[in-house]
């Protein structure tokens, strides 16, 4: 019994084999479609947001309304280091890492208490108040105004950032990468099981030993860093910080884009960041005031049609959903 | 102080009004509805619409604002809402989330972004100055007002919620919703009513906010979080709760604004935070219920 299950826990944790080869084309993209680096660039950072918040809600089941906290966190810190500090990239995402991190350990004591509702508040509530913070403290973050004159280092000492993103695509995508796979491995642990036993049973998840607060603490940290390097990689390749990165539109749509790509599925978030994108392009270029209109409908009609549907393809049109 | 206090005070109850649909609606379907500010800005737009174009007194476009969104309200649970109310929390976000998108995008179509601006009557807009020195009142005539109609409104709730009929059967669908069905309550038919009235409520709230609070597009985004905090601080079970952290919230907010300017927002949310640390439930809640 043991063997079996563990062979089968094993099965769906062995490499894909179209995964290197998806990776490979990721990687490639930028020189393969050179002037679309921009978006590339965005979507790599998108994407990598996105599987954190899959982090804790896909596979934890914690639901936040204020993920771009850490994003913001991210994105204001990497941004500082390089203006006061030192200008290298590198340091400066493992620094906006490290803060996010400690952010994320501030809320994770807010978050280990109360019904869904709380968490909600709390989690919007925390984006709120890093918004308000970094408005007011102009002398420091600029304020409304953004914070410019942010000048990066060229990364690894030898690669500028150009104008083009090219350098700045491929340094998003490798990061994405790493951490990716970092991910990867995370989930496909035992610590990554326990982590989606405590997302379908809490209480049976207690009931058998494992330390639920503990986990959902951990998980939550490691989401806040992840959030932060998105948000670094975000100020870095555009050297610059604005408020909006704490704005409610964000979590939003992160949370938009990981339904799109399915929670609780590494690619999905991937999936998603892709997709979305590329309809914000699209429809912002048809309509660019009221995009936000049909992004709101697609998501009426997605809840309505049942989430789930969207990436079965096969449930379209056979009835009931098979879940 | 105490014009701040009065302020405060009016604040407050308005927020209760507009709040207190959410609260019902929460506790009852357990349903987390974040398009009800979207509710509150249409009723804001009837008025001003109504004001505007047709010239219809201020105090006929209260009521006229009510009805409009109470009927909007039913339209909608029955279509659209009902199937929501047993997907996961998630699923009941982003569909709400969507909800207020659409609102935003389609106000800012019809009506453009910029601020809308009501016509008080003229009875309505002077002040009264009480006392003197540090201790001066001064209200708003319209401030009264405003405490007036929520005051009412309030008492007229509760007296509806303990006294009639249909108020026993809501809490008893509030409490359990299979035992009610079980004794014979249209749980359905409660529910529909509720959501309508608790809709209504909301659009007369914008309606009356729409002079304090300011009417744009986006205030469904700006406001929504307040909202949150009176049902998440008071408690989704009684009306005192959500009315307490009406007031509290009005006052903080208010008070914090003129005191420290430089803080802004950052006090309520700070405060919100500080509450639902040391009572996760929120702060009033009845003992032995769901």
């Amino acid at each position: 019994m043991k063997q079996s299950a563990q062979a089968s826990l094993l099965r769906s944790s062995r490499l894909k084999l179209w995964e290197p080869a998806f990776w490979l084309i990721a990687m490639a993209s930028p020189w393969l479609l050179s002037s679309q680096a921009l978006i590339i660039n965005e979507i790599a950072i998108v994407a990598l947001f996105a599987i954190s918040l899959d982090m804790i809600l896909g596979y934890t089941g914690i639901v936040s309304l204020g993920h771009a906290a850490f994003l913001g966190m991210g994105a204001y810190s990497a941004a500082l280091f390089a203006k006061l500090v030192m200008p290298d990239p590198l340091v400066g995402l493992l620094f906006a890492m490290f803060v996010s991190s400690l952010l994320g350990a501030i809320c994770s004591l807010m978050i280990l208490r109360g019904s869904d509702l709380t968490r909600l508040m709390v989690t919007l509530a925390m984006s709120l108040i890093l918004m308000e913070l970094a408005n007011k403290l102009d002398w420091l973050t600029g304020g409304t105004d953004g914070l410019q004159g942010v000048v990066m280092g060229p990364l690894l000492g030898r690669f500028e950032f150009d104008l083009w993103g090219k350098t700045a695509a491929s340094y998003s995508l490798s990061v994405t990468l790493l951490l990716f796979i970092q991910m990867r491995r995370l989930v496909n642990s035992p610590f990554g099981a326990t982590l989606m036993a405590i997302r379908d049973n809490r209480l049976r998840a207690m009931a058998i030993g494992i330390p639920v607060n503990l986990r959902l603490a951990t998980i939550y940290i490691f989401s806040a860093g992840i959030a932060g390097a998105a948000g670094a990689l975000l100020a870095q390749t555009s050297a610059f910080a604005s408020l909006d990165v704490f704005a409610f539109d964000r979590s939003a749509d992160i949370l938009l884009i990981l339904v799109i790509g399915g929670a609780g599925w590494l690619y999905g978030g991937i999936t998603g960041a892709i997709v979305f994108k590329l309809m914000q392009d699209i429809l912002s270029s048809i309509t660019p005031q009221y995009w936000t209109f049909w992004v709101g409908l697609f998501l009426v009609i997605l809840v309505l049609a049942g989430r789930e549907r969207l990436i079965r393809p096969w449930t379209w049109f056979g009835g009931t959903s098979h879940k | 102080m105490l014009t701040i206090l009065f302020d405060g005070i009016a604040y407050g109850m308005l927020l209760f009004i507009l709040a207190v649909g959410l609260a019902v609606t929460m506790g009852l379907m357990n349903f987390i509805n974040l398009a009800h500010g979207a509710f509150a800005m249409l009723g804001g737009y009837i008025t001003v619409l109504l004001m505007q174009r047709f010239d219809v007194p201020f105090l006929l476009c209260l009521p006229a604002a009510f009805i409009g969104m109470a009927l909007l309200g039913a339209a909608l649970e029955r279509t659209l809402y009902r199937p929501m109310y047993k997907k996961s929390h998630l699923d009941q976000v982003l569909f709400s989330i969507g909800l207020t998108f659409m609102a935003v995008a389609g106000m800012t179509y019809f009506m453009s972004s910029s601020q809308q601006i009501i016509q008080l009557p003229e009875w309505l807009k002077g002040r009264t100055e009480l006392g003197e020195g540090a201790w001066t009142l001064g209200m708003g005539h319209y401030r009264i007002f405003i405490i007036v109609v929520c005051a009412a409104l309030t008492l007229g709730l509760q007296y509806v919620l303990a006294r009639t009929c249909f108020g026993s059967c809501l809490r008893a669908s509030v409490d359990d919703q299979r035992v009610a069905a079980g004794l014979g309550i249209n749980v359905n038919l409660v529910f529909l009513a509720t959501f309508s009235v608790g809709s209504g409520l909301a659009g007369l709230g914008g309606a009356m906010g729409a002079e304090v609070l300011g009417l744009d597009p986006s205030f469904p985004l700006k406001y929504m979080i307040y909202f949150l905090i009176v049902v998440a601080v008071g408690g989704t079970s009684s009306l005192t709760g959500p009315l307490l952290a009406a007031l509290l919230l009005g006052i903080a907010d208010v008070a914090g604004k003129y005191y420290i300017p430089k803080m802004g927002a950052f006090i309520v949310y700070s405060l919100m935070i500080m509450i639902l640390i040391w009572r996760p439930q929120g702060l009033f809640v009845r003992k032995g219920g769901k």
